[in-house]
């Protein structure tokens, strides 16, 4: 696979472990709280791990790039401080995430093919966890309200050729893809609060 | 519902109580035990048992002080001192 579909990955795995991290301290249970604040950090090792795989500075491409430069799908980017939506973003960017992560694991390259087993082995539990919320608010009307509203959103995280899957596993219509490569407005309020420490202190600061 | 949570540490290790999450149903409860007691590689398993589940055993009726049902304070090494020396095997060993 291309450098620039795995940093769409990793950008994705970093930016939607953010987003999940704001619910920390919020989330509507404590038990939920907990789980759902393990997971985003999970998500966002799993950016770490990709992004080691493409240099020798994870943290510069982590955090140094502009906002426009990052090329994660608009999805994640998406500041949902609602539990539904954001329920409903988990479970669709899972199931999206499995297809592209199953891809992966038969990439050419090796190295990648191992890491994304690696990934997947954790995502399992991922995945778990949102088909355990899916199958509980499938048929509350807030909830599927929330994933039609995502759909165009989800369908932009995979590529083109894996869609068909997608919209198999999800079983909602075809529609105009919300595409990679363009930005909501959300994303840099987001890279300002996700980068102001690393701004704060000069390159190579000592921590 | 309140599910008591045991984990085991190693194989073959005995199950040891972690804790306890509130749970919906009991696939909550394992997902969110699974992140609470498992998530840093501290558990090989976990145990998920319903809190209602668990029968309270907690009266003990000693009225009788029957002390010599327990071996705690019981020195055995002084009584078996005395039985060798008893015996006369005393320095044998």
């Amino acid at each position: 696979m291309n450098e620039q579909a795995l940093l769409g990955i990793a950008d994705d795995e970093l930016i939607v472990g953010w987003r999940d991290s704001e619910w920390t301290g919020i989330a509507p249970m404590l038990e939920e709280d907990v789980a759902f604040s393990s997971i985003a950090q999970n998500e966002i090792g799993h950016a770490r791990a990709v992004y080691q795989l493409l240099s020798e500075d994870p943290d510069a491409l982590a955090f140094d790039r502009k906002p426009e430069e990052y090329a994660c799908a608009p999805l994640v980017e998406l500041h949902l401080l609602e539990w539904a939506h954001t329920i409903a973003r988990r479970w669709l960017y899972e199931v999206a995430d499995e297809i592209r992560v199953t891809a992966l694991k038969d990439d050419p390259d090796p190295t990648v093919a191992g890491l994304a087993a690696k990934i997947d082995r954790e995502e399992a539990y991922h995945r778990m966890h949102a088909e355990m919320w899916h199958d509980r608010l499938r048929d509350e009307p807030r909830f599927r309200a929330a994933v039609e509203e995502l759909w165009p959103y989800a369908l932009g995280v995979v590529p083109g050729e894996l869609r068909g899957e997608l919209v198999e596993r999800v079983g909602l219509a075809e529609v105009d893809v919300v595409e990679r490569g363009s930005h909501t407005d959300e994303l840099a309020p987001l890279w300002e609060e996700m980068t102001i420490v690393r701004r704060s202190a000069p390159a190579g600061a000592q921590w | 519902m309140i599910y008591e949570v045991f984990r085991q540490e190693r194989r073959g290790q005995p199950f040891e109580h972690a804790g306890s999450v509130e749970a919906p149903d009991a696939d909550f409860a394992e997902a969110w035990a699974r992140e609470q007691y498992g998530r840093r590689g501290e558990s090989v398993a976990l145990w998920l048992v319903p809190r209602d589940a668990i029968r309270d055993v907690e009266h003990w009726a000693d009225e009788f002080d029957l002390k010599y049902r327990r071996v705690d304070g019981y020195s055995i090494k002084a009584r078996l001192k005395e039985a060798r020396e008893r015996a006369g095997t005393a320095g044998d060993r």
